[in-house]
């Protein structure tokens, strides 16, 4: 094997100057989707540059009515935050089922966002947060929707020199049921085979008066589905109502077979995902 | 590449290629082979080392990525003379059939006693979700954790 050359900045002057000088560097924080990749040989960079000592873009940061996530903050982090608890549960409910704790020591939000993959799980909750991502090279930063900058899976709109620095995500005020549920293989340690992160503002009634959907797994990228929101607003959030809207949810998905799931099956429970949303008519669980 | 970072307690300096795994710079330039690889890509957890007290995948990490951390292995648990409590527990427990995963389950158990001291079984389960048994001796590894949580309150334990 090429020996190959691992940096280390330590700010992001560093970083700049490091990607200059070897601009064919495959850069990464974590690693652990990285070197599953590099050990198959399905990439060979000849160089890796290292985002864990970047403390500039690591940790939470309050912005008021924002909250600013730095690319290199670990899920296990991110996870045990109390502003990420107190602000964004839906967040914390996926970041709780994220592969395991090992991984989550290591794994960053950066890397799943950057990674795209369908079945990442940070990714559907941060679609119905309208999430905003930061990008920076030595010239700019430039900010995008989230949506606007993962466009097939593994496809970012990233420029070479370019790399991820944060996530910002507005406070939530209304809505009182954050839902994320996956389903996989296993329980633990476990890629999606399909999810659907749900925010809902639902009255004392029961009455749905907003709500975000997202399905992980089920397309090239994360899938939302405007006609099924609009369907589901000024509805009660009853079985009837949940069971009623599954064909549209199954029409719109694009899944696909692969070694954990047939297309058909995934097309089934992303419909089905849905109806867990009626445990929250009375404000539970 | 020159690395130095703290081993088991001691300071320690080596000359290594940055790319080498920290897998095998432990097992093989150190002979901590304590250290297990199975899967090699974070699914199984035999490899889990401590970095800064928190667990991690000694298999998805790089030497230059050891640089000035505290790296803890089961080798540097305990001295020669006396066993972790959590080691006990596992040895009292009879939580070992094959034990290749032991040394990623008991390091695994120490992160998780240290942020949450009084774990339901529950928490000891999903704790140690990211270590594999394939000899299904999961039972006794969470009565383990268990007990070793209970003795950890109490001093005269240690």
């Amino acid at each position: 094997m090429p020996l190959r050359d691992v940096f280390l900045p330590r700010t992001l002057d560093d970083l700049w100057d490091t990607l200059e000088q070897r601009p064919e560097s495959m850069v990464y924080a974590g690693g652990t989707d990285l070197f599953v990749r590099l050990r198959s040989g399905s990439i060979a960079p000849p160089s890796l540059v290292c985002l864990e000592r970047l403390n500039e873009i690591k940790g939470v940061r309050d912005e008021g009515e924002f909250l600013f996530i730095g690319a290199a903050t670990t899920h296990g982090f991110l996870l045990a935050h109390p502003l990420t608890v107190e602000h964004f549960p839906i967040l914390a409910k996926a970041l709780a089922v994220l592969a395991s704790p090992p991984v989550r020591h290591m794994g960053t939000i950066g890397g799943n966002i950057v990674n795209a993959s369908p079945a990442g799980d940070t990714l559907p909750p941060l679609y119905v947060l309208d999430a905003e991502i930061e990008i920076s090279s030595r010239r700019e930063v430039r900010r995008m929707p989230l949506a606007d900058f993962i466009f097939g899976p593994g496809e970012v709109l990233l420029g070479k020199g370019e790399i991820l620095t944060g996530v910002r995500v507005k406070k939530l005020t209304n809505e009182n049921v954050h839902h994320y549920e996956k389903v996989g293989l296993r329980k633990g340690q476990a890629c999606a085979v399909a999810s659907l992160a749900a925010l809902l503002r639902l009255s004392p009634s029961g009455v749905v008066e907003e709500a975000r959907l997202a399905w992980g797994s089920v397309g090239p990228t994360v899938v939302t589905l405007t006609e099924v929101e609009h369907a589901l607003t000024g509805e009660v959030l009853s079985h009837d109502t949940l069971k009623g809207l599954i064909p549209l949810v199954r029409d719109n998905v694009s899944p696909i077979d692969d070694v954990r799931a047939s297309a058909e099956y995934r097309r089934i429970v992303a419909g089905q995902l849905l109806l867990r949303l009626q445990q929250y008519r009375w404000g539970g669980p | 590449m020159n690395i130095s970072f703290r081993l088991n307690g001691e300071k320690v300096e080596i000359d290594v290629r940055p790319d080498r795994r920290v897998v095998d710079l432990l097992r093989e330039d150190f002979g901590l082979t304590g250290t297990k690889e199975s899967c090699g890509a974070g699914d199984c957890g035999a490899c889990t080392i401590l970095v800064d007290g928190e667990s991690r995948l000694s298999c998805l990490m790089l030497a230059a990525q050891l640089q000035e951390r505290e790296i803890v292995t089961i080798e540097g648990l305990s001295d020669e003379e006396t066993l972790h409590p959590i080691q006990s527990a596992f040895v009292e427990r009879g939580a070992v059939q094959c034990g290749f995963c032991v040394p990623g389950m008991i390091l695994a158990s120490v992160d998780l006693l240290k942020r949450n001291p009084t774990p339901t079984r529950h928490d000891i389960r999903e704790g140690l979700s990211g270590n594999l048994c394939r000899c299904t001796g999961y039972h006794k590894i969470v009565d383990a954790v268990e007990d070793a949580a209970a003795c950890l309150k109490d001093d005269p334990c240690r």
